[in-house]
């Protein structure tokens, strides 16, 4: 008996693997991808890289042109992202287990939520350009969208999470409802969505500098321009200029939630 | 007349029989009553039906005069200002101090923005000093809960039921997860407030020893019955036995003990 569960979860695993074989192996012949050429061009592209994609002395003449528009996606970045995080909020109290109000709210924040989830930013972004030609709106409301998605389902997570206890002792004191969400259910979850919030602004700047080489807006598209004219150094410095800006985004959220959690 | 009273209380669960049948029972003020039997015999539904946490299916409740079971929302929190509620696992919000949590006994009392701002009056806020002072916490007013030791944050949980200027006080297995030492200390303050300030206690016991040194009554609940009625000295062996069943060998011997001591 012990043997047989020992025989079946080898043989299950090894038909795993066979099955990734398959597939993996599969997919190589039909798309004619060559593998040794893949890798080998790595060693041509570093080459390449180092060769021409770096930012010279010349190209940080376009440093007054280029901030404005690193300043303009970061800040679109983050107004999107908190607005979005406000409407999630709401959003998340209707449809959680623990704090809805009915079953009916809970199942359309919940499919508001999944619907917008699914959707990826750059998609969103397309469909949007056709109401809102290339503006930096279309780019404000792909970023909002696809953050209310995310944010809803994170915060929902995290009220789950809070748990039952509290607020069912705030009920028997004779609380009401919005006094438990206030004074149980914000308090407990609170830092946790700070951090969700932060987490999302941090992946917006990045999406948001896709995004504007689509709409045309932003630092996104201050790349694409340097990229197509053959300005190589200065596309390079816009990629490290984001890289930088990332980073240092990422560092100050890192000290907030050292502080908050 | 009675503080509280129970009439042929019955309550299904999913039309399931019977997590309580036909329980009738009446408690005076002051009175320190436990109510012992195995896990799942409905002495945690029988509790919240008090409170209506859970709604009895049939029967009547009456608290203080009133029948709880007709009432409209804004009547129920009113009525449950009248009654204290500690839980096993203490049941406060974590992340905020012992005080806010204290505080958070009032919340009954307030109107909606009052509570959602937590803006409590003077008069409020000393009577919470003074109840945390009584039960020793003076020194952990300002530390967060998840500080606590699990005997501490009970005491932080009684005080938000103190708060409330309750009349009756129910507690669901306070000492079920905590050591023998903070237990006692828990036992005690709960007699002290009963004998004291003249408030009804309704403990959910699973030590009948504890039960049997510290109540003026027990009531044994079995499948929903109330098998036993009456005072500690009246529990024979053989109740012991229809309250537990035939399992009861260990719990014969500390009754044993009580009668050699």
């Amino acid at each position: 008996m012990r043997d047989d569960i020992f025989t079946k979860r080898r043989n299950g695993n090894l038909v795993f693997f066979l099955a990734l074989l398959i597939l993996s192996v599969g997919s190589i012949i039909i798309t004619e991808y060559d593998v040794i050429k893949g890798f080998t061009s790595i060693t041509k592209a570093v080459i390449w890289g180092g060769s021409n994609f770096y930012p010279d002395a010349e190209s940080l003449r376009i440093l007054p042109e280029i901030f404005p528009k690193l300043q303009e996606t970061v800040l679109m970045s983050i107004a999107a992202t908190t607005v979005a995080a406000v409407l999630a909020l709401v959003l998340s109290l209707a449809g959680s287990q623990t704090t809805r109000i009915n079953r009916i709210f809970s199942i359309v924040s919940r499919g508001i939520a999944s619907l917008f989830r699914n959707i990826p930013i750059v998609a969103w972004a397309m469909v949007l350009m056709i109401s809102f030609s290339q503006s930096p709106l279309t780019g404000y409301l792909a970023i909002f969208f696809g953050s209310l998605g995310f944010l809803t389902r994170a915060f929902m997570e995290t009220i789950d999470e809070v748990g039952n206890n509290s607020i069912e002792a705030l009920q028997a004191t004779g609380a009401s409802y919005f006094h438990i969400i206030f004074q149980a259910v914000l308090p407990a979850s609170m830092p946790q969505m700070i951090s969700w919030l932060l987490y999302m602004i941090e992946t917006n700047i990045r999406d948001a500098t896709l995004v504007g080489v689509l709409t045309g807006t932003g630092i996104g598209f201050s790349f694409d321009l340097y990229y197509k004219r053959f300005d190589y150094h200065a596309a390079s410095l816009v990629v490290l200029l984001i890289v930088i800006t990332v980073i240092v985004i990422e560092l100050v959220s890192n000290n907030v939630r050292r502080v908050i959690l | 007349m009675a503080l509280l009273e129970l009439k042929n209380v019955t309550k299904n669960y999913n039309n399931e029989c019977c997590a309580l049948d036909n329980v009738s029972f009446s408690v005076d003020k002051g009175e320190f009553v436990s109510i012992i039997g195995p896990s799942g015999a409905g002495k945690s539904t029988l509790l919240r039906c008090i409170n209506r946490m859970v709604e009895a299916s049939s029967g009547e409740i009456s608290v203080d005069g009133v029948i709880s079971s007709s009432l409209s929302k804004k009547k129920l929190r009113k009525l449950r200002t009248k009654i204290g509620m500690i839980f096993q696992h203490y049941n406060l919000v974590d992340r905020l101090t012992v005080i806010e949590n204290v505080l958070h006994g009032r919340l009954g009392y307030k109107s909606t923005l009052a509570g959602v701002l937590g803006r409590y009056n003077q008069e409020e806020k000393s009577q919470a000093y003074r109840i945390i002072e009584i039960l020793g916490l003076n020194e952990q007013i300002y530390k967060r809960c998840d500080q606590l030791s699990g005997g501490q944050k009970q005491r932080v949980g009684i005080a938000r039921a103190l708060v409330q200027n309750p009349k009756i006080i129910l507690c669901d297995e306070p000492i079920a997860s905590l050591d023998p030492n903070a237990s006692k200390i828990i036992m005690d303050h709960l007699r002290n407030i009963s004998k004291e300030m003249g408030i009804t206690i309704i403990v959910n016991l699973h030590q009948v020893e504890v039960a049997l040194k510290y109540s003026d009554r027990i009531i044994g609940v079995n499948r929903g019955k109330v098998v036993f009625d009456g005072a500690p000295c009246d529990l024979t062996t053989r109740q012991i036995r229809d309250i537990y069943g035939s399992e009861s060998e260990d719990l014969i011997f500390e009754l044993g003990e009580r009668h050699a001591g």
